[in-house]
């Protein structure tokens, strides 16, 4: 379908909007949580897709519809790659850095099924998006 | 139920309850349910504002204002005066010492550290998603600009919001595109300038991987101001998953008619291309840059004429880099006034820098203009790595030069680092410790600048050669003083007489460690006969 007007475009936007608005506030509704992966050029070369493939392989297992795991680009914390950010819904997004494939197990446990964030992993958002 | 037109937020972080939040809390609630707007104003307690020293702090949003030591006495004149008449408590406003008050969030100097405009989506979305970027108000600036804007009104804004050119060369963008616009011609060209190169720089492929829709919208806007129907990417091939992501995201602009003809039911028709670059560092510069897109060995021409007047194939061609673009959307959506109000005097809005070398926060910064060096190496890069002497960053890349311990505080924007001899450059900042030995750094960008040298001009493509064999003989312990004269005398030659911007910027790395880091050029010297005449050969002496 090809967009041709403001109109058509903004309701576009609205229908998407449950793609994005677990990430910056944990606002949403559903039950629905989000792994949101680091795979720019940096992540990947610092091990991201092993840790993604670790997240979806783990999420299939275990059988966790509810979880999505999305690849993103690089939110700059270069010294900490890979990075993985959880957002679940009601909660503020939670940021980790160097999750290698053997933290992946114990984000799942303890912070996705558990609710409770893995304190040694987290990273802080020094950052305001405009 | 009914809808909520304004929120009270108050800080239920531990600082604040010290300091009576729960009794302002109270007291909000209390007056806003007397004066009967319980329905349409919420108090909610949040978490902690991280401004612990100026609480209890209370926010009303959307209206963005924030109250700094709000006493629970002061409750009665938040809802009274700002809720009830809508006008600002100005008294509770944040006094920033010897400035004016400061009523926004994203002002406040705690918060300004780091603000992501260009960056403002990486990380945040997934890339090869166009929805999800359309989710977060992707393409409504260009659908604002097609359907409400003339061109001369895009142009204006851009003028306005006092963007300049983010790969180094500081030239605002919106003159740039009034002069392409005015340009008389049945064909014209926008090209994006993604050919990164300086060592250590990544901030455009980041923006590229992260979000390469922001940088085809933005295209489009240009497009549309200046006259052109085609775009092109000009990326180093050596950016293969940036390239993929461009790829994927033209192809769903082009299905969703955002790329294409008659965009918007507008009679705009624009569609981008992508041209592979080898990864010469000289491409960078624009007219090597159209040269190489033409086919042609890239090397650069004389200017004038410049590509605004006669650029790709002879016609009117627009260059600005994938940061200046990523710039453009926020501006139309969010006004010029905006992104104006962020930033220096000549310097406005954000810059995008890549730490690099002896910090420990290696990464991607995004900081305000006027931010100092002090405030990004220390504050948000987390200091020197092993807890070692800060000595030197170098900003700028090859071209640019070192800044010292005493320089820490200058605020960045393009005339205060190129004052202090250094340079805005692409956004590379290397930093070095008390450990580096500088004409070892001097000599390593000047290996750089000597390999990339297209060899179109004598003084370039020699020069750079001798230099750099001058400072092997130094680094080797072979050199006298006279070579140091001569590295010094040949660097001003190089300077004054290259063709292009890398030959004009090649020997600033040896210019600036020689006005600072002298003693260790002598370092290298066993020549001690001369060495009583050292003040003879000292830079600036």
């Amino acid at each position: 379908m090809k967009i041709k007007t403001i109109e058509e475009l903004k309701k576009i936007r609205e229908e998407h909007y449950e793609k994005v608005n677990l990430r910056e506030e944990g606002d949403s509704i559903t039950d629905k949580i989000e792994v949101m992966i680091g795979m720019a050029t940096c992540g990947i070369s610092s091990g991201a897709r092993e840790t993604l493939n670790a997240f979806v392989d783990e999420i299939q297992k275990e059988k966790l519809n509810h979880v999505k795991v999305v690849p993103v680009g690089c939110i700059g914390y270069c010294h900490s790659e890979p990075t993985v950010q959880v957002n679940k819904p009601g909660e503020k997004p939670v940021l980790y850095g160097n999750v290698k494939p053997d933290k992946v197990h114990s984000i799942i446990e303890k912070h996705i099924k558990g609710g409770e964030p893995i304190k040694d992993l987290v990273l802080e958002m020094n950052f305001e998006r405009a | 139920m009914a809808r909520t037109r304004t929120n009270i937020l108050i800080c239920g972080g531990t600082g604040c309850i010290a300091s009576d939040s729960e009794k302002v809390q109270k007291n909000l609630e209390l007056i806003v349910k007397a004066r009967g707007y319980g329905d349409e104003v919420k108090v909610i307690k949040t978490g902690c504002f991280g401004f612990c020293e100026q609480g209890p702090i209370v926010k009303i949003e959307p209206d963005d204002v924030f109250y700094v030591r709000v006493g629970p006495k002061d409750a009665r004149e938040i809802v009274d005066e700002h809720i009830v008449k809508g006008r600002i408590v100005d008294r509770l406003l944040y006094r920033e010492p010897e400035k004016g008050k400061i009523d926004k969030q994203e002002n406040i100097p705690f918060y300004k550290k780091q603000l992501r405009i260009a960056l403002r989506n990486c990380g945040l979305i997934n890339p090869e998603d166009i929805y999800e970027y359309i989710a977060l108000g992707g393409y409504e600036a260009l659908g604002k600009a097609l359907t409400q804007m003339s061109r001369d009104e895009v142009i204006d804004e851009i003028k306005k919001s006092g963007l300049r050119g983010r790969g180094g060369g500081g030239f605002p963008t919106g003159v740039k595109w009034e002069i392409t616009k005015k340009q008389v011609s049945d064909k014209k060209f926008i090209i994006c300038n993604a050919d990164e190169g300086d060592p250590g720089a990544f901030m455009d492929r980041s923006i590229l991987e992260g979000d390469p829709h922001n940088v085809l919208e933005a295209m489009a806007i240009g497009a549309y101001a200046i006259g052109a129907n085609k775009g092109i990417i000009y990326i180093r091939a050596e950016y293969p998953l940036a390239i993929s992501r461009l790829n994927t995201a033209i192809k769903q602009a082009r299905e969703l008619g955002l790329l294409g003809t008659g965009i918007f039911g507008s009679d705009f028709n624009f569609d981008i291309q992508i041209k592979y670059g080898a990864g010469a560092f000289v491409c960078g510069e624009e007219t090597a840059l159209i040269n190489s897109c033409e086919g042609k060995r890239g090397e650069p021409n004389y200017r004038p004429p410049y590509p605004a007047e006669e650029g790709f194939w002879g016609y009117p061609t627009n260059v600005n880099n994938v940061e200046t673009f990523a710039n453009i959307a926020p501006i139309i959506i969010k006004g010029s006034q905006w992104f104006s109000s962020i930033g220096t005097e000549k310097s406005k809005g954000t810059k995008v820098f890549a730490l690099a070398g002896k910090i420990n926060n290696v990464g991607l910064v995004e900081v305000p203009m006027g931010t100092t060096l002090r405030e990004i190496i220390f504050d948000i890069g987390g200091g020197i790595q092993g807890g070692k002497k800060f000595k030197a960053v170098q900003t700028g890349g090859p071209s640019g030069g070192v800044l010292i311990e005493e320089q820490l505080d200058t605020p960045i924007d393009y005339e205060s680092l190129t004052e202090k001899g250094s340079m805005m450059g692409s956004g590379g900042m290397i930093v070095m410790d008390e450990n580096d030995n500088m004409v070892k750094i001097a000599k390593f960008y000047l290996e750089f600048t000597m390999d990339e040298s297209c060899g179109r001009c004598t003084p370039c493509r020699i020069g750079t050669k001798r230099m750099y064999e001058l400072l092997c003989k130094i680094t080797d312990k072979k050199g006298t003083l006279n070579d140091i004269d001569a590295l010094k005398q040949l660097g001003s030659m190089v300077k004054g007489s290259s063709l292009c911007g890398l030959g004009q910027t090649a020997p600033n790395p040896i210019i600036s460690t020689m006005k600072y880091f002298w003693e260790e050029y002598l370092g290298f010297i066993q020549d001690n006969e001369h060495l009583s005449e050292e003040g003879k050969y000292k830079y600036g002496h």
